[in-house]
C-alpha cells in the first residue's frame, strides 16, 4: 500500500513510488536523490507541525511536512 | 590538457555541499587566501594560491551547488563562475555517490577540462561502498583519483595528475542524465550490507527530539564553557601579563608628554595620577587594551568553538530541532546559523541571511539579528561590565535580548505579507573535524578581527576624545536628554556611548564605566547598545543586501523596539 512519507512510522524503511507536485518539486527533491525508486529510512517527526528527517544513501534530509505529504512511499516487510 | 604558459589558468574546486571542498582547499593552498565578494553580489568567494609547474596558480572554492540550476545567489554563483580556462576539480563524496554524479554530468557537458576527486573515499569501506575507480574513469572518460582530503590521501597524486584533466563529450536532457547515472553507478558501485556505527547511533539521538534537545542543550552549554574556558585562559596568562609589562613604557610616555592635547588623544586621562587601561580612552592604552586584550581573546573562542561546531556537521542538526520556533517567526530553521554567526560578529551573521531563499525570511533574520545578537566584542565588554555583580544582571541583558527577539519575530511574520516555504536541507554525516581546517578558519577569522575591527576600535577611541574636546556630547546630550533620561532613564552623558556605538559597540559599553551607573542603569544600557542600530560595517552589509526600502523598513523597527524595550526596563527594574 502507498502512503505519504509524513504517516510512515518512524524507524521504518520505504520505497518511493509516487512523487506529487509540480516539476520545480519534483527538482528540488531530486537534488537531494528522492526519486521513484529510491529507498529511504524515516527517522522522526519533529512536534508541534515540525519537519520530517528521513536517511537516504549516505545522508538525511530534513523536510517540511508539506512535502513529506507529496512523496508516496511503500513501506518495506 | 596542457597547461598553458602566460594565461591565467584558474582551479575550481566544485561540488556538491558537504562533499569536503574546504578540506581539500585548506590542503592545497596556504596561509595567503582572500575572501573577497563575487562582482556584484554580497556572496563570498574563497582563493589561494598553489604552486603547479613552478608558478601560482588561483585555486577557488567554489559555493557548494547540487546542480547547474541554481536555486539561490550562492548557487547562481557556482554556475557564473566557470570560465573557458578553468580547470575544475569536481569533488566527490563517494559515500553518495549517486546524488553527486548528477553535477558531474552536468560539469561534464560545459567543455572544460575536469578531474574527478572521489573524497571521503575511507569512509565507502566502513559504509560497505565498493567503487571500481577503473571503471568509473572509463565510463566518464575522465581522470577519478580516491581522495580523502582529511588524512590527505590522494591529494598529491590528484595534483600530480591535473595535466590528464579534460573536457566531457556528452550531454544530456535532465531525465536521461539520471538513467545515465543508474546505468553508471550500476556498473561502478555495489553495497553490501553494514553495521550501524556508534557516530551514525549519536546521528539518530542528536535528531530525535526526545534526545535531541537534551543534547542540544549539552553542546550549547559546551561550547560556552569552551569559549569562557579559552578566553579566559588567554586573557590571564597571556595578554593580560603582556599589558603589565607594557604599563611602566606607557607611563615613562605619559609622563614624557606631559599635560595637553596629545597627550588626551594618545593616552587619555589619568585616574589618581595612573593610566586605567580601561577608563583612560586614549589611543595607546583603552585603544589598544580593548580590542586586544579583552575582546580579541573571546573572538578567539568563539570562533574556535564555532568552527569545531561547523565543521562536525552539528548545526544543521540544530536548525531541524529549532525548524517549528523558528517558522512561527517567520523563518526556517537554518536561520539559526546566521544567528549564531552574528555571536561572533554581525558582519558575517548578516551575510550569511543569504542562505535562506526568499526575501521575507532575508528581511525577518536580518532586522532580528541586527536588533537583538550582540557580537562577541559586545559580549565581551558586557561580561567584563556585568560580571562583578554576579550573573542576575548577565541573565536579564540575555533574557530581554531573547524575549524581544521572539516578540519581534512573532510580530513580523504575522504581519508581514507572504509565508515561510518549507524547509528541505541536508542533513550530512557526522565528521571529525580537520584540524589544519578548523584552525585555518580560526586564524582567518582573528585576522579579519584585527584587520577591520582594530582599526574601527582606534577609530572610536579618538572620537571619543573629538567628541568630548569639541564639546559635541553635551550639546547632543542635552537635545537628546528627554529620550535618554525621560523614556531610559541614563544620564545625559550616555549619548555619547550611542554615538561610538555607531563605530563600535566594545568601546561604546566600556564608556559606560567611568559614568558610575548604577547596576539597573548598566542593564538598560546594554540593551540599548545592542539594540538600538547595528554598527557600521554591519549596517553597510545590511543595506546591500535588504536595499534601501528594506533597510528603512528595518531601522525604524531598530529604533521603536529599543525605545519600547528600553522603556519597559526603566519602568520595571
Amino acid at each position: 500500500m502507498e502512503i505519504p512519507l509524513l504517516y510512515l512510522q518512524a524507524g521504518k524503511r520505504a520505497t518511493i513510488k509516487k512523487l506529487d507536485g509540480g516539476i520545480g518539486c519534483h527538482k528540488k527533491l531530486a537534488s537531494l536523490n528522492l526519486r521513484i525508486g529510491k529507498t529511504i529510512k524515516k527517522i522522526t517527526v519533529l512536534p508541534f507541525n515540525g519537519p520530517v528527517v528521513v536517511k537516504i544513501d549516505n545522508t538525511s534530509v530534513s523536510m517540511g511536512r508539506g512535502l513529506a505529504e507529496c512523496i508516496f512511499v511503500q513501506e518495506e516487510l | 590538457m596542457h597547461i598553458r604558459s602566460g594565461r591565467a589558468m584558474r582551479l575550481l574546486l566544485m561540488g556538491n555541499p558537504n562533499a569536503g571542498k574546504s578540506s581539500f582547499f585548506s590542503r592545497l593552498t596556504g596561509l595567503n587566501v582572500t575572501i573577497s565578494n563575487y562582482p556584484g553580489t554580497t556572496v563570498e568567494i574563497k582563493k589561494g594560491k598553489m604552486k603547479l609547474h613552478g608558478t601560482l596558480v588561483d585555486v577557488i572554492d567554489v559555493p557548494g551547488t547540487y546542480n547547474l540550476e541554481p536555486t539561490c545567489k550562492a548557487e547562481k554563483v557556482a554556475v557564473d563562475i566557470i570560465q573557458p580556462d578553468d580547470v575544475i576539480i569536481n569533488i566527490i563524496d563517494s559515500t553518495n555517490l549517486e546524488r553527486n554524479l548528477y553535477l558531474t554530468l552536468q560539469l561534464l557537458e560545459k567543455n572544460i577540462p575536469i578531474i574527478i576527486a572521489m573524497n571521503f573515499w575511507n569512509e565507502t569501506r566502513h559504509n560497505g561502498i565498493n567503487i571500481d575507480i577503473k571503471q568509473l574513469e572509463k565510463e566518464l572518460n575522465v581522470p577519478v583519483i580516491p581522495t580523502s582530503a582529511i588524512t590527505g590521501e590522494g591529494v598529491k597524486k590528484l595534483v600530480s595528475r591535473l595535466d590528464e584533466a579534460t573536457p566531457g563529450t556528452i550531454s544530456y536532457s535532465d531525465e536521461e542524465r539520471w538513467g545515465e547515472i543508474g546505468e553508471i553507478v550500476k556498473k561502478a558501485q555495489n553495497i553490501h550490507y553494514k553495521k550501524h556505527t556508534i557516530l551514525e547511533k549519536l546521528e539518530d539521538l542528536s535528531i530525535k527530539p526526545s534526545t535531541g534537545i537534551p543534547i542540544a542543550f549539552f553542546i550549547i552549554a559546551l561550547m560556552f564553557t569552551i569559549v569562557r574556558s579559552v578566553s579566559e585562559g588567554l586573557i590571564s596568562y597571556i595578554f593580560d601579563p603582556i599589558f603589565d609589562l607594557y604599563l611602566p613604557i606607557v607611563e615613562i610616555f605619559s609622563a614624557f608628554l606631559g599635560q595637553g592635547f596629545l597627550h588626551t588623544i594618545l593616552i587619555g586621562t589619568l585616574f589618581d595620577g595612573n593610566i586605567d587601561y580601561i577608563q583612560s580612552m586614549g589611543l595607546l592604552t583603552t585603544g589598544i587594551y580593548v580590542p586586544i586584550a579583552m575582546v580579541l581573546p573571546y573572538i578567539f573562542g568563539f570562533y574556535l568553538a564555532l568552527g569545531l561546531l561547523e565543521d562536525s556537521g552539528y548545526l544543521p542538526r540544530l536548525a531541524t530541532l529549532v525548524d517549528t520556533l523558528l517558522h512561527k517567526l517567520g523563518m526556517h530553521g537554518v536561520a539559526i546559523v546566521p544567528m549564531m554567526l552574528g555571536l561572533g560578529c554581525n558582519v558575517p551573521g548578516a551575510l550569511a541571511v543569504r542562505i535562506l531563499n526568499t526575501p521575507r525570511q532575508r528581511f525577518i533574520a536580518s532586522t532580528l539579528m541586527a536588533i537583538t545578537v550582540p557580537c562577541a566584542a559586545q559580549m565581551a565588554m558586557i561580561f567584563g561590565l556585568l560580571g562583578k555583580y554576579g550573573i542576575q544582571g548577565i541573565a536579564t541583558v540575555f533574557s530581554t535580548l531573547f524575549l524581544t527577539w521572539l516578540i519581534i519575530g512573532l510580530l513580523l511574520n504575522k504581519f508581514m505579507k507572504g509565508t515561510t516555504p518549507e524547509t528541505f536541507i541536508e542533513i550530512p554525516p557526522y565528521r571529525l573535524p580537520y584540524m589544519k581546517g578548523v584552525i585555518k578558519k580560526l586564524w582567518m577569522r582573528t585576522l579579519s578581527f584585527i584587520t577591520s575591527g582594530l582599526p574601527f576600535v582606534l577609530l572610536g577611541v579618538l572620537t571619543v576624545n573629538i567628541l568630548y574636546v569639541s564639546g559635541i556630547v553635551s550639546y547632543v546630550a542635552a537635545i537628546t536628554a528627554p529620550i535618554i533620561t525621560g523614556i531610559l532613564g541614563l544620564p545625559q552623558e550616555a549619548v555619547g556611548a550611542m554615538i561610538v556605538g555607531f563605530l563600535r559597540k566594545d568601546v561604546a559599553i566600556g564608556m559606560l564605566i567611568p559614568l558610575g551607573l548604577t547596576l539597573k542603569q548598566l542593564i538598560i544600557a546594554s540593551v540599548v547598545l545592542t539594540m538600538y542600530f547595528p554598527c557600521v560595517a554591519t549596517f553597510i552589509v545590511l543595506f546591500k543586501e535588504l536595499g534601501t526600502k528594506g533597510i528603512i523598513k528595518s531601522v525604524g523597527i531598530m529604533i521603536l523596539s529599543t525605545l519600547i524595550v528600553g522603556g519597559i526596563l526603566n519602568f520595571v527594574l
